[in-house]
Parts: structure tokens; C-alpha cells; sequence
């Protein structure tokens, strides 16, 4: 479907308006070590127009940075009993772990809402594909919880003025990852805009994965869980004697 | 905050002040330390508290509450405060708990109810067992800090009396069925594995007031018990839910082994009786803070879970 869309608008807008887009990525790789508090990306680049007029055309640009997706349960808790507890549930087959967006101008001032959810230019425009029973209303309802849920978390989240462009030519973003990101392959998308329609659109990959000791405890813990578990028993005696010894000599 | 030691946990996934990790280790080390209990009942919930995955939460603190028990088995076995025979009964009954406990926490992940049945266990234990103690420790100081307190008949529970099968316990001074005691450790290896506690506080009462065991060693006892039950867990946990964070544990254990010999130290010079109304306090705060956390609406009433 949105292959398609593509596909038209590019076919649509060849030969009258062929603007291309060049992103770049300050670094395509985030890694996660010892000591990472999060980072800062910067997706950066430049609309090119081959006809060389570039005063007439006052571009926006949307960049959304979304991380691997996977197949989640959101629960909702209720009053039962006097008691919260979980009650509800809804099962969504494709939540991105991470999902950010960032524009020149408030999205809805660029594009009408369908194209926006075209092109999922937004948080509440997140294609979740819901499963089980079809009951819009229910699964709007959780849509929106996961959204607040992981914008508390620093996970998903919007930020209208985070793009600037520079004389219609070069235009750059920043994304905050915060440090409890999922590790995986981030795509960042970026849409060129312009008179309400995209005209342009490029994808850039960032690698997001641990390294070092933090990849190693990860692997080790998962390959090799009998001896990581032994590892962490050795440890805590040993923490433990080693305490009891050292007190007792002084 | 995360500026002072920001430490990135691994299994976690996420970055903490490292240094607030470390203290949270120290105080529950000095209160192991004070009073015989691991303090997994406070790690835990203030670990979840802080944004810690719950089951990270527990795991990582079982393997903490190994450490803090370490030094105290090694100190009352060298006076004779240790019942092996017992200990070995209850940790039979509590590793076999523990992997019962696993079966239920995997069951209660699957219908999304394993927070609520935490917590309600939390509210129920800490508010029962923070009552009982309290009650205890005003009589106690009301009647002017005697440390004689009424002198206990030294006779079990009689259920107890009734089971078939009688093993002689000397060092408790028992002659009872191995039924009991491994009954008993079974029911605190389920805690241990879903509440991510060593039990201390469940079984010292216990075997005081049901089984009847001698006074001297009732604590090194639960102490060998909570070792080799939560070594168990860890065990448990890394080859199931594979929620170990080493790190996250070792930075506990630097707290709370130091912490535990401070605690040591200064229950030698404290009024135990004064102790244990301060013990009280403590897990009945905790307890009530629960209590308010299952009755007020929550901040966030959704919670995600991978498929």
C-alpha cells in the first residue's frame, strides 16, 4: 500500500519536480558500553533540486526514527475489589521498541491527516496491527495508553520545531536515545514535503548494539545460563566472604 | 542524578546512578545485618520502584540476599548456632519450593497477574508478620526493658506433633517429623522465588513459635536455609527467566556486604528490643506503602508485555 503511494507520487511528480533528498547520519552506530547515558543523533542532509530553484520552494522535512518492532501485550489495569489490577488486554503484532519524530513545523500544518498516517508522521499514527477482535474503540484506547507509557519512558515521542532547515537546501534534526533503548536496527526516514504532498523520501539505518562487557554478560547469560547463573552464586558468596573476613581481621 | 557513577546495566538495559545502588546495598545490608533478615523484602520493591524491570528486580536480589547471608552463617556456625540436619530439611523443602514457585511464576507472567499476586503476598506477609512483631516489642519495652521475656513453653505446635515419621534434631532439641520443617521450607522457597526475598523474617517466626526449635539456633539456621535456598533461585532464575543482572547484583552486594558487618556491629550494642520495634516500623511502612499502591489508582494503568 505505501509502496504503492510511493511508487504514484513518484511517478506523478517526475519530470515537474524531481527533488532529491541526501541524509546522512552523524554515526551509524550507537553502541551501548560501560557508562552510556543515552546519546544524541543528528540526521542531517540536503533537498536538492536539479532545476537549481530553490527560493521559490519552502520545503519541510519529517524525520522519524523508529527502532525494531515486536509483538507485544498491552494490559490495563481496573478497580476490582477495591483492588487495581490487570483486566483487560489487546495484543498489537508490530510495536517499534523505539519510535521518534521530529519536524520543521507542527506536522498537521504540513500534511492533511491521511497522509500523516500514510506515513506514520506521528505518534498516534503508529501502525501497531492490532490482533484478535476488531473493536476500534478498545484498540485505539490501548494505542494511546502504549503511547504515554513509552513517552514517560523517553521511548516514543514528538518533537515539532526539532528540524531546522538552512536556506531550502540543508536541514538537520536531533533525536534524543535515551539509555534504556533497545538494541537493534533503527531505520530513520526522512519525507521532504512540500504543498502538502511528499516528494522526496530516503531511508538511513543505525545500528543500535551493545559492545564490550555489556554485549559479552548479555550473550554469556544467554548462551551459557548455567554457568552465567554459577558465575553470579561464585560471585555473591565469594563478595560475601571476602566482607566477613576482611571485618573480622580488623 | 545518573551523572554522580552512571553504571548501564546489561540484562536491565538501562543506565542507573550507580552510587544510589550501592547505598540501597548498604542499608539493606545493615538491616541483615542488625537483625538476621536479608532485607530482599525492601531491596526488591525499591528497586522496582526506581524503574528496575520487576523480574530483574527479584532475581538480582535473590542473588544479593546470598552475599548478605554468607558472613552471618559463617559467624553462628562458629559457635555452634547452626542445625545442619534442620538446615539441610529446609533447604530440601526449599529448593523444591523454589522450583514449585518458578512453574507459578511462569503461569501467573502468562495471564498478567504476577504483579498483583507480589504485591498482595508483600501486603499480607509484611503486614502480618510487622504486627506481630510490633505488638511483641511494646510489650516487651512496657514492661521496662526487661530482657526476659515470657518464658516460652518449649513444646511445637500440635499439628505438628501429629505427623508420622520422628527425626531427632540435637541441636534444636527436637524430636519431631522432618515433614514439618521441610513443609515449612518448601512454603518459603515459593516466597523466595516469586518475591525475590530470602524469607528470614517468615522463617524465624516460624521456627520459634510453630516448630518449637531452641532459641540459639533458630537465626544461624533460617540464616543456612536463606543461603542455599536463594543460591537455588539465582540458579532458578538465570536458567528460566534469564533475568540475572550481574552487575546490578554486584553492585548491591558492595553495599550490603559492607553494610551487614556495620549492622553487626552495632546490634551488639543496641536494645534488641529497640531493634526490633524498629524492624517492625520498617517493614510495616513498607507494607502500608504497598497497601496505599494497590488501592489508589495507579499513575500509568498500562502495562506492556512482550508476546
Amino acid at each position: 500500500m505505501r509502496a504503492l503511494l510511493v511508487l504514484f507520487a513518484a511517478f506523478f511528480l517526475m519530470g515537474q519536480r524531481d527533488a532529491i533528498l541526501v541524509p546522512a547520519v552523524s554515526q551509524d552506530e550507537v553502541q551501548v558500553r560501560q557508562g552510556f547515558t543515552g546519546t544524541e543523533l543528528l540526521l542531517y542532509g540536503a533537498i536538492l533540486d536539479p532545476r537549481g530553484q530553490r527560493g521559490g520552494a519552502e520545503y519541510d522535512i519529517v524525520v522519524v526514527l523508529k527502532g525494531a518492532t515486536e509483538p507485544i501485550t498491552i494490559r490495563e489495569k481496573d478497580r476490582i475489589g477495591g483492588v487495581w489490577m490487570n483486566a483487560q488486554s489487546s495484543d498489537f503484532r508490530s510495536a517499534p521498541s523505539f519510535f521518534a519524530v521530529a519536524a520543521s513545523r507542527p506536522v498537521e500544518e504540513i500534511v492533511d491527516e491521511r497522509t500523516a498516517a500514510i506515513y506514520e508522521l506521528g505518534t498516534e499514527f503508529i501502525q501497531l496491527s492490532p490482533t484478535g477482535q476488531i473493536d476500534p474503540e478498545k484498540q485505539a484506547r490501548f494505542a494511546a495508553g502504549l503511547v504515554d507509557l513509552r513517552q514517560r519512558l523517553g521511548l516514543y515521542n514528538e518533537d515539532m520545531s526539532g528540524v531546522t532547515i538552512n536556506e531550502q537546501v540543508l536541514y538537520q534534526a536531533r533525536i534524543q536515545l535515551p539509555s534504556n533503548v533497545i538494541t537493534g536496527e533503527y531505520t530513520a526516514e526522512t519525507f521532504a514535503i512540500f504543498d502538502g504532498r511528499v516528494i522526496a523520501s530516503a531511508i538511513a539505518e543505525v545500528e543500535v548494539r551493545k559492545v564490550g562487557f555489556e554485549r559479552l554478560v548479555e550473550v554469556f547469560s544467554q548462551r551459557f545460563a548455567l554457568l552465567y547463573g554459577l558465575l553470579a552464586v561464585g560471585l555473591s558468596v565469594s563478595m560475601g566472604w571476602i566482607a566477613g573476613r576482611l571485618f573480622a581481621m580488623i | 542524578m545518573e551523572d554522580i557513577l552512571p553504571v548501564y546495566l546489561p540484562i536491565a538495559n538501562l543506565s542507573v546512578n550507580g552510587f544510589l545502588i550501592v547505598l540501597l546495598g548498604a542499608v539493606t545490608g545493615v538491616l541483615s545485618g542488625l537483625f538476621g533478615v536479608g532485607g530482599g523484602f525492601l531491596t526488591t520493591p525499591l528497586l522496582i520502584f526506581y524503574g528496575i524491570p520487576p523480574t530483574v528486580a527479584a532475581a538480582s536480589a535473590s542473588t544479593q540476599v546470598t552475599g548478605a547471608s554468607v558472613s552471618g552463617v559463617l559467624a553462628h556456625s562458629r559457635r555452634g548456632g547452626v542445625d545442619y540436619r534442620m538446615g539441610a530439611v529446609t533447604v530440601g523443602g526449599g529448593i523444591f519450593g523454589a522450583i514449585i514457585g518458578a512453574v507459578l511464576f511462569r503461569l501467573l507472567q502468562a495471564v498478567g497477574q504476577i504483579d498483583i499476586v507480589i504485591n498482595i503476598l508483600y501486603v499480607m506477609m509484611l503486614g502480618a508478620i510487622g504486627g506481630l512483631m510490633l505488638q511483641e516489642a511494646l510489650v516487651t519495652m512496657r514492661s521496662g526493658g526487661e530482657t526476659t521475656r515470657k518464658v516460652r513453653k518449649r513444646r511445637h505446635h500440635p499439628v505438628i506433633a501429629a505427623l508420622p515419621m520422628r527425626w531427632r534434631f540435637y541441636r534444636s532439641g527436637l524430636y519431631i517429623s522432618p515433614l514439618a520443617p521441610f513443609f515449612l521450607g518448601f512454603i518459603v522457597g515459593i516466597l523466595t522465588m516469586l518475591m525475590g526475598v530470602g524469607g528470614g523474617f517468615i522463617l524465624v517466626p516460624a521456627m520459634l513459635y510453630i516448630l518449637g526449635m531452641s532459641g540459639n539456633v533458630v537465626v544461624g539456621t533460617s540464616l543456612f536455609q536463606i543461603l542455599f535456598v536463594t543460591m537455588a533461585t539465582t540458579m532458578m532464575h538465570a536458567l528460566t527467566t534469564q533475568a540475572v543482572d550481574i552487575v546490578l547484583a554486584g553492585l548491591l552486594l558492595l553495599g550490603s556486604v559492607i553494610g551487614a558487618q556495620f549492622g553487626t556491629q552495632i546490634a551488639m550494642k543496641a536494645k534488641p528490643e529497640v531493634l526490633r520495634f524498629v524492624l517492625a516500623a520498617i517493614v510495616l511502612a513498607v507494607a502500608l506503602r504497598m497497601l496505599v499502591g494497590l488501592a489508589v489508582q495507579p499513575d500509568e494503568i498500562f502495562t506492556v508485555a512482550p508476546l
